[in-house]
């Protein structure tokens, strides 16, 4: 269902909504996985995101995405010269991702804390974003809803365990997508809630033993 | 919203309401935002629309790539026959927005960012010489936004599917409707300025210089401006188009559907695919990737 503020919107660093307001948020989904600031960033760029990506700001709009910029905000002019201030190295590439994947294609490979998180995410028109893969599972997450991305065992409960957890705070589920690379291995969960989860929930859910790499992602559109 | 924009304006006329406020009643019954919501974050696509226009018209930005700038000002300060007149300042007001949005400054895409000149160039060019309220131009922005969303559904407004007609194309067509409404016309008034408008941008090309959303897309936010301003006239004239509005949308996304690629923001063809196109864009790039480092 398209909203007024769909087309009225949204307010953005010009001068693209695919190559720089859609470039921010795959940056910012990226940084929301890791634990605190990034500190090293290889960044792919596929497709058109290669060819006229810097004519576009995007190598810029996806630096402010992991510092933390949203799309409308001027910071995203200068991000590379404030990310070397903040101590995040970040490199550029052109590639050609193996797979099909949309024109406006990024690969981020981030570090930080002691740990590295790989994310794939396409910006698919008007300023909205799909990530597609994280850490080698296949996903579809939007943005559009603050997320409890976790990683679980493959047994038996786990939804059970995590749902809830989130029912008694009252956290209400939008969307739930569980991916596995194989039978028995890990899986990712993704949900997407209607607010962020709370802080007594998030505890919670650390507390339970299989699941593990737990982040709370807020709303990025 | 709204599949078909003479749905719209079957209920508008029968409850005696205009476009804008059927789409913010409609917005709020879907339930996501109060109507309060909808109205605030469409006074603050309004503040940023007019503060893009203000630091436009300033005169002293570049383009990221240097291609562009500097033009609004020359049209604020017109010679020509129109000078002084709603059509020069809403010239100058899509081309401010436009030069802003390509030296990455902040505007609000509507629907897109490389259309995101045409609407505020309507509306504060007409602004200019009306005494409107913010009230009124939230208003008009709402009215806006029903169109853009019937073209949304029916058609595209992206330019890598349809051409830079889904984009200034449908952003005319968006501003024409607001501006029938902010100049008191009727809301089936507004439906044939919008079909007069966008029939007029049929078939209309996506072919910028490199890719980049700088030539002919700063330029084509004010012939868009001008286009919308040419519908509103005549609506407001009484001139009815024959087609039904809905026809003329599902043209457009016909045409964009059969549109060859290179047309499709591709830089593959068109301008972009010309002798001095060509070379603007590689020397720009080149110099541009050096610089980036």
């Amino acid at each position: 269902m398209i909203s007024l503020l769909d087309i009225i919107g949204p307010v953005m660093v010009g001068p693209s909504s695919s190559h720089t307001a859609g470039a921010c948020r795959i940056g910012l989904f990226a940084r929301g996985l890791l634990d605190g600031p990034p500190e090293t960033a290889k960044v792919e760029l596929h497709g058109s995101f290669a060819r006229t990506g810097v004519g576009h700001g995007t190598d810029r709009a996806i630096a402010g995405g992991l510092l933390g910029f949203f799309p409308d905000d001027e910071r995203l002019r200068e991000s590379l010269e404030l990310a070397q201030k903040a101590g995040l190295a970040i490199s550029f590439t052109n590639a050609k991702l193996r797979g099909e994947h949309h024109p406006n294609t990024a690969r981020i490979t981030l570090t930080g804390g002691g740990h590295q998180i790989v994310v794939v995410g396409s910006s698919i028109g008007a300023g909205r974003v799909l990530i597609t893969n994280v850490n080698g599972f296949d996903v579809e997450v939007t943005g559009a809803f603050p997320a409890l991305v976790f990683v679980a065992q493959d047994v038996p409960g786990i939804i059970a365990a995590v749902t809830t957890v989130l029912a008694r705070q009252g956290d209400n589920i939008a969307t739930l997508r569980v991916s596995r690379r194989r039978k028995g291995g890990d899986a990712i969960h993704i949900y997407e809630l209607d607010q962020p989860v709370s802080a007594a929930a998030l505890e919670a859910l650390r507390a339970i033993p299989a699941v593990s790499s737990l982040h709370s992602i807020p709303r990025i559109s | 919203m709204f599949d078909a924009l003479l749905e719209a304006v079957e209920r508008a006329e029968a409850e005696g309401i205009t476009l804008g406020e059927l789409a913010l009643r409609t917005e709020a019954e879907k339930g996501l935002r109060t109507r309060a919501e909808v109205e605030a974050a469409l006074h603050r696509a309004l503040d940023v629309m007019r503060g893009a226009v203000e630091r436009g018209l300033k005169g002293d930005l570049r383009s990221v790539s240097g291609l562009v700038g500097g033009d609004a000002i020359m049209l604020a300060h017109a010679v020509g026959p129109l000078k002084g007149t709603v059509f020069t300042d809403a010239l100058a007001a899509a081309l401010a927005v436009q030069e802003v949005n390509a030296a990455m400054g902040v505007i609000v895409a509507a629907p897109t960012a490389g259309g995101a000149g045409v609407l505020p160039g309507l509306i504060f060019g007409l602004a200019k010489h009306h005494s409107f309220t913010d009230v009124d131009l939230v208003r008009a922005l709402a009215t806006a936004g029903l169109v853009g969303a019937v073209v949304a559904s029916r058609a595209s407004l992206s330019g890598a599917e349809g051409g830079c007609q889904a984009e200034t194309g449908a952003a005319a067509g968006m501003a024409a409707a607001a501006g029938v409404e902010l100049l008191g016309g009727s809301p089936t008034m507004a439906m044939h300025a919008v079909a007069l408008t966008m029939q007029g941008t049929l078939g209309l090309v996506c072919d910028p210089l490199g890719g980049l959303v700088e030539v002919p897309c700063v330029y084509r936010n004010a012939t868009g401006a001008a286009m919308a301003l040419a519908g509103i006239e005549m609506a407001l004239a009484g001139v009815r188009f024959p087609i039904p509005v809905d026809e003329v949308i599902d043209t457009m996304g016909e045409i964009g559907r059969t549109m060859d690629v290179r047309y499709r923001e591709t830089a593959g063809g068109g301008l972009a695919a010309t002798p001095t196109g060509r070379k603007l864009a590689k020397d720009r790039l080149v110099q541009l990737k050096k610089k980036d480092g």
